[in-house]
């Protein structure tokens, strides 16, 4: 599925990051990060290995904790929650990791049903099997309910793990390197794949990436991490139009690949 | 290499030694932060029955095997090495005395943990230590769930509840090897052995070894937790946590049993 071109409202903000900055060690990996997202808008963050885009991610989500800087996720300073209230965010936040992280001693309807029962324990029985059936037909997955992960292919553990994210309707999605891994055309399915859970979910979603080709067709905005901090931002044409010898050494680097 | 330049690079002993301390008291502080969240955590709602019943047949009803194996084996041989001991002064008919105190009072309890330390544990380390290196665990996090709560306090409760009860179980097979040893070569009845048994054994015995078994249970639940919880990153990390929980936890149970065995001697 194509993205659609849709308009950003710039008033509303659901994830906002001022000054945050984290290091491990002597190494630091952000450096005064300022970022805003708003509601129903696919950002892409670009960036080499290393330069910290899951550790951003990963601070949103409450995982990581920032040295320094504001992270303000639904009007919530995640720095500042306790468990429970963090817990309460986390139900609106959903994570994709890049290595799926499926829980692998479970069955995929297991894995799908396990944040849900956890989450809503008074759900009936015919309750959680509607609600796992409806998030694999959403990725398209449905005959894999009774397998193992293990026997799954690599772009479909990338598919249940978004739709385990998915069961709890999350209001944003962060995707950690959806297509890492993935052989082209796999790509090109995830890529769609983030784009209907976008139009049918009603999400807003942070894409983690190196991948150019997934950041053209998933985002309607990308943000440039360089040196620890977003060099640049915009559409990808605004973004890869730049004279910035970093910005187009990336570029250059991706496409002759 | 220049053997001046080697040498300068070589950290001067005190240096090493402070950094081992050094280790080791933030190890201990950890630990000790650990079995804290355990407490804190154990007494707050949701509780998780299904996950503490799952475990519970892990360490208890997967053990019972090995455990029967191991403790009727004991229970053979001891009798078997005892034997001409007590032959040579006249008195194979205290075989059944020595032997229930020997196996209720030490092997039982120490024979039961140091399997459950190499069989659970090293599980335990191994099958938490994986899930933290593939994100399993921050994937339970990230979708609202605590981690904590679901594997580790699960884990350690059903370690300490099921440890003493296996250790019962030890006991009964090893007195079940015993007897027959001894019905084969004393030809004494099942009534009478069992009965020197029973007369052989006082309150503060059953009471010391369940207390015993209970506190090596939450030694193997806690070293193997905390073994695979904080494991490091990679496969290398997995094999070390798996290791650690199965070395830490037998060396804490010879720890405790001397410790145990000297307050309960001291009421006796």
């Amino acid at each position: 599925m194509l993205k659609t071109k849709k308009a950003i409202d710039k008033n509303n903000s659901v994830i906002s990051i001022r000054g945050l900055q984290k290091a491990f060690g002597d190494l630091h990996i952000l450096r005064g990060v300022d970022l805003d997202v708003y509601q129903g808008e696919n950002l892409v963050v670009l960036g080499r290995s290393g330069t910290g885009k899951s550790v951003l991610i990963k601070i949103i989500s409450g995982l990581l904790l920032p040295d320094e800087g504001q992270v303000n996720v639904l009007g919530e300073e995640v720095a500042l929650l306790k468990s429970r209230e963090l817990m309460a965010l986390r139900l609106k936040v959903g994570f994709s990791f890049q290595n799926s992280a499926l829980y692998d001693s479970m069955t995929v309807r297991q894995n799908l049903e396990f944040p849900l029962v956890r989450n809503s324990r008074n759900l009936k029985r015919s309750q959680i099997n509607d609600e796992v059936e409806s998030v694999l037909d959403a990725v398209g997955l449905s005959q894999t309910i009774e397998q193992m992960p293990s026997e799954l292919s690599g772009g479909q553990r990338k598919r249940i793990g978004i739709a385990r994210t998915l069961i709890l309707r999350p209001e944003i999605m962060l995707y950690d390197e959806p297509t890492a891994g993935l052989d082209p055309i796999t790509c090109i399915e995830i890529n769609s794949l983030i784009n209907e859970v976008q139009e049918k979910y009603k999400t807003t979603s942070i894409i983690i990436t190196h991948d150019l080709t997934c950041a053209k067709e998933t985002g309607d905005r990308i943000a440039m991490l360089l040196d620890g901090q977003f060099a640049i931002q915009g559409t990808f044409d605004e973004v890869f139009a730049s004279d910035d010898a970093r910005v187009q050494s990336f570029y250059n680097y991706n496409f002759t690949q | 290499m220049d053997p001046n330049t080697e040498n300068q690079n070589i950290p001067p002993a005190k240096h090493v030694i402070s950094r081992t301390l050094d280790d080791f008291f933030f190890t201990v502080y950890h630990v000790y932060q650990f079995v804290l969240r355990f407490f804190k955590e154990v007494f707050l709602p949701p509780y998780e029955f299904k996950e503490i019943i799952h475990q519970c047949y892990e360490v208890g009803f997967k053990s019972l095997p090995l455990i029967s194996l191991t403790g009727f084996i004991t229970g053979v041989v001891f009798t078997n090495q005892s034997r001409p001991s007590l032959a040579n002064f006249g008195a194979t008919s205290w075989l059944p005395s020595l032997i229930s105190i020997a196996i209720v009072r030490a092997l039982a309890p120490l024979v039961t943990a140091l399997i459950a330390a190499g069989k659970v544990g090293s599980n335990m380390g191994a099958e938490l230590g994986s899930m933290k290196v593939t994100e399993q665990i921050d994937a339970m996090e990230v979708s609202a769930t605590n981690p904590f709560k679901y594997l580790v306090v699960s884990r350690i409760l059903a370690t300490t509840f099921m440890i003493p009860l296996l250790v019962m179980y030890t006991a009964f097979v090893a007195l079940m090897g015993a007897f027959l040893s001894v019905h084969s070569n004393e030809q004494t009845s099942f009534a009478m052995f069992f009965s020197q048994v029973f007369d052989s054994l006082s309150f503060l015995d059953l009471f010391s070894t369940s207390f015993k078994s209970t506190v090596f249970g939450f030694t193997i639940g806690v070293v193997g937790c905390y073994c695979g919880y904080n494991s490091s990153k990679g496969t290398e990390g997995v094999g070390k946590a798996a290791n650690a929980a199965v070395v830490a936890a037998m060396f804490l149970i010879f720890v405790e049993e001397i410790v145990i065995v000297a307050i309960v001697n001291a009421f006796r």
